[in-house]
């Protein structure tokens, strides 16, 4: 019973993860159609520059904001130097650039940063709070922070003029120009979110996995799995679909298959969503065509 | 594609035009290129302003409101932040909310449904909403792409009522493309017929509807 | 192809190919034996993305995954030769026919994936493959983490050559083979239907073309193909490990593709070239380098190709039909 706990909490714990990456996977697409392949990777470079503020002296939730900030603005370069001009362009074409992406990312904190793998803080005690043992402070504090993230994005696009602007581009880009709004800044700050979202992600995964250029190969695949799961088009799916994901995985890991399938158990879910029912729990896109 | 070869028309401040003619005779590519979502060459003026190349959200910030054909209306938000999305450019924040009401005042129905989803309102409704939506600019002039299409004749005969009730009370100058040539002529001005990309008749509405040609083709009778 | 050696760009190219053949034939007699097994995996990696050029170049379903189809064959051979004794050289066509078929089971389901999601759905197996291979139960066939050692084959006959440059001309008879098949088939009505059911998918099975079976054939033979360079490169590396067969195998075939050409059989030994020597010199410079290269030029290309991604794949499409163009033509 105390194992089944013990892995439940931890789910919860890399659900929210999961569920933070998903959320920027499912901005990313709401927005462009697009799914963003290197979503990983810009996660671990800002995961890094945080790593690197922190060496030097930069305290904790200083460097949390600026990274996020600087993740922001790495988000919108993204789109206004690169996406823009080639949008319109064939899926082949895009998919080619996110690779590009994602290998330059890689490749770029590999360089800056070396291979070796080195430790990253949690912002957390490390003792477990009111002297329980099923969950560590870092999982309750992680899966915290991804639902304060969540409610705070939730208010955002229910409640702004931005968030409103933002979903109607999403949902019909030729009427929100005849409303006079900018699409390509939306999409601007589309990205820009969803890198800064990444970047949270990959600090609250980083004290676990511990930091390394391919921290995030793994954790992106079940960004995918759950956002899928949860329906590519849906927010709350994506949300839901990495709590479940992450609980699941954990549940499975320890009491069935054991962590050795962990991946391919997430290559199982993406291929089944796709062919079994590829709007997901939530989603409502038809995601193959004629 | 080339589809309009030498269109050449003006319009009167706070007046009502109708741009007529059959299917694909080139009516919403006009509209479509006044507001710039397509491509063409040539001058457009606005109060002595040269738009033609500007980008369509740009041409909305000078106060011209387009309702396409289809509506355009955002079907997965509600009625009233449909509404909000109309105002989006405006700077005198402080004023949308007044703005809302007054609209409401228009097209009772709509405040009756402001929070549904818009995708939920029947085809007469959403077409209110397009034009409530194309209001909340405070624009100075209104295109408006087949409104009468898939209406019933009673709504549409409402939806005219209270276009010309708008005109008349805001000022607000209205170019209407419409197949509906006979409700059309009801409230325009002026017309222009459009054959084929080219305007073929042009004149005020007493002349064109006295005119045989366009009695026989568009009239009916 | 009689009308074509009589024009002078027809004779100019049958000249080059003959010299390209004659070079490649005595090269590994003056260069060093590192050399040589550099140029067989140039050869070996020729094949694979020739294999995966078909699928996503010349019938558009992109594949970030075909990694999985090489370490697939690597595995058939090097299990055939280590654990069952099989002889090297028929280990190649058994990695083929295996690869065929899986290829073709797994294209099936991909019928139903469009652009994105089959790209993704690809990228998923590609990642998760060296799990797959570490896997605890297949361990007596695989060899878990530690994988897999092969001897490297003499040459037969006792044929004075080194063992290296045997493997040398075994896997350039072999690509020799298999360019000419891919030449064939791409280049006929074969061919015409994939480039057709890439670009006018609806008005391909209008016309009458089984779209999913030809897609799905797509899969197998790409598969093929990848399969038995997966072998050869085992066969000449001698040793297969999982953490040889990760995501970023599949990443490298996918930029060999996209910088070779994905619409040229010869670019595929262009794109050879440049994913065998790109890691071979920026690596000196540091582990991160050869990657950063990649990104370069995969972006670099998108935004340098004129007309986008379709004007070059039809550029290259186009070389290889003008031949047969200009003989109706006549």
């Amino acid at each position: 019973m105390e194992e089944l706990l013990n892995q439940v909490f931890a789910g919860l714990a890399t659900g929210g993860i999961y569920a933070s990456l998903a959320l920027a996977l499912v901005m990313i697409y709401q927005a462009t159609q697009l799914v963003n392949f290197a979503q990983g990777e810009m996660a671990m470079f800002s995961t890094y520059i945080a790593w690197a503020l922190i060496q030097t002296g930069v305290p904790y939730w200083a460097t949390f904001f600026l990274t996020v900030v600087f993740s922001f603005l790495l988000g919108v370069a993204i789109q206004y130097l690169l996406l823009q001009r080639i949008r319109g362009q064939p899926v082949l074409a895009l998919v080619v650039v996110f690779i590009g992406l994602l290998v330059i990312f890689n490749s770029l904190a590999g360089w800056i940063f070396t291979y070796t793998i080195k430790v990253f803080p949690s912002p957390f005690p490390a003792e477990p709070p009111f002297g329980q043992h099923y969950v560590s402070a870092h999982e309750l504090g992680a899966t915290a922070v991804t639902l304060v993230l969540i409610a705070l994005l939730w208010a955002f696009f229910r409640f702004t003029s931005l968030g409103l602007a933002m979903r109607a581009v999403a949902q019909n880009p030729v009427s929100s120009r005849l409303v006079g709004i900018r699409v390509s800044q939306m999409l601007a700050l589309g990205w820009g979110l969803a890198a800064a979202i990444g970047s949270i992600a990959g600090m609250m995964a980083a004290p676990i996995v511990f930091l390394d250029p391919n921290m995030m190969s793994g954790i992106l695949l079940y960004a995918f799995a759950a956002a899928l799961l949860g329906g590519i088009d849906s927010p709350g799916g994506a949300v839901f679909g990495g709590f479940l994901v992450g609980v699941l995985e954990n549940l499975l890991g320890a009491f069935v298959v054991g962590n050795a399938l962990k991946l391919v158990f997430a290559l199982v879910i993406i291929v089944g969503v796709l062919l079994v029912r590829p709007s997901g729990i939530f989603g409502s896109v038809h995601v193959t065509r004629v | 594609m080339r589809v309009l070869h030498g269109i050449n028309f003006g319009l009167a401040p706070g007046s009502v035009t109708a741009l007529l003619g059959a299917n694909g005779a080139g009516k919403t590519t006009t509209l479509r290129a006044l507001c710039a979502l397509v491509r063409s060459q040539g001058q457009i003026t606005f109060d002595g302003q040269r738009i033609d190349r500007l980008a369509t959200e740009d041409i909305v910030r000078l106060g011209i409101a387009h309702v396409p054909d289809g509506r355009g209306t955002f079907t997965h938000l509600t009625t009233e932040e449909n509404l909000r999305l109309g105002a989006y450019v405006r700077h005198d924040k402080g004023e949308v909310a007044a703005d809302v009401e007054r609209v409401y005042g228009y097209f009772p129905r709509l405040k009756e449904r402001r929070r549904q989803q818009a995708g939920t309102l029947s085809g007469g409704e959403q077409q209110m909403l397009a034009l409530a939506r194309a209001l909340m600019l405070r624009p100075r002039l209104l295109l408006l792409d087949e409104p009468s299409f898939g209406l019933a004749p009673l709504l549409v005969q409402e939806f005219f009522k209270i276009l010309g009730q708008i005109n008349r009370s805001e000022g607000v100058g209205v170019l209407l493309v419409e197949q509906n040539a006979a409700i059309a002529l009801e409230l325009a001005d002026h017309a222009y017929v459009i054959e084929t990309g080219r305007i073929v008749l042009a004149g005020r509405t007493d002349e064109i509807k006295r005119n045989e040609a366009v009695r026989a083709s568009y009239l009916g009778c | 192809m009689g009308t074509d050696i009589m024009s002078p760009i027809g004779s100019w190219r049958v000249f080059a190919l003959a010299a390209l053949i004659a070079l490649a034939c005595l090269l590994p007699f003056f260069i060093s034996s590192y050399h040589v097994f550099q140029l067989t995996l140039v050869l070996v990696y020729a094949i694979a993305l020739l294999g995966l050029n078909i699928l996503t170049g010349y019938n558009g379903q992109i594949s970030l995954g075909h990694g999985a189809f090489y370490a697939i064959g690597a595995y058939a051979a090097a299990i055939l030769m280590d654990r069952f004794g099989v002889p090297y050289w028929l280990t190649v066509p058994v990695a083929g026919v295996l690869c065929l078929v899986v290829g073709f089971l797994f294209g099936l389901p991909a019928l139903r994936l469009e652009g994105l999601y089959l790209a993704l759905a690809t990228f998923a197996l590609g990642v998760s493959m060296p799990q797959l291979l570490k896997y605890k139960p297949f361990e007596p066939w695989t060899g878990g983490v530690q994988g897999i050692v092969i001897v490297k084959p003499d040459p037969p006959w006792h044929l004075p050559i080194s063992p290296d440059q045997w493997l040398y001309f075994f896997v350039l008879a072999i690509a020799g083979a298999m360019f000419l098949l891919a030449w064939n088939l791409l280049r006929g009505r074969i061919g015409r239907a994939l480039v057709a059911i890439r670009d006018h998918p609806i008005a391909a099975s209008a016309m009458g073309v089984n779209t999913a079976m030809y897609k799905s054939l797509a899969f197998g033979v790409s598969a093929m193909y990848t399969g038995i360079a997966g072998a050869l490169g085992a066969i000449a590396v001698q040793f297969v490990a999982p953490d040889s067969f990760t995501i970023l195998l599949s990443i490298s075939l996918f930029v060999g593709i996209v910088v070779g050409g994905l619409g040229s059989i010869g670019g595929a030994l262009f794109g050879a070239l440049f994913i065998e020597f790109v890691p071979n010199f920026a690596g000196q410079i540091s582990k991160a380098a050869p990657w950063a290269i990649y990104g370069v030029f995969l972006i670099g290309l998108i935004f340098v190709m004129p007309m986008g991604i379709n004007w070059a794949i039809r550029l290259g499409w186009a070389r290889i039909t003008s031949r047969r163009r200009t003989a109706s033509a006549q």
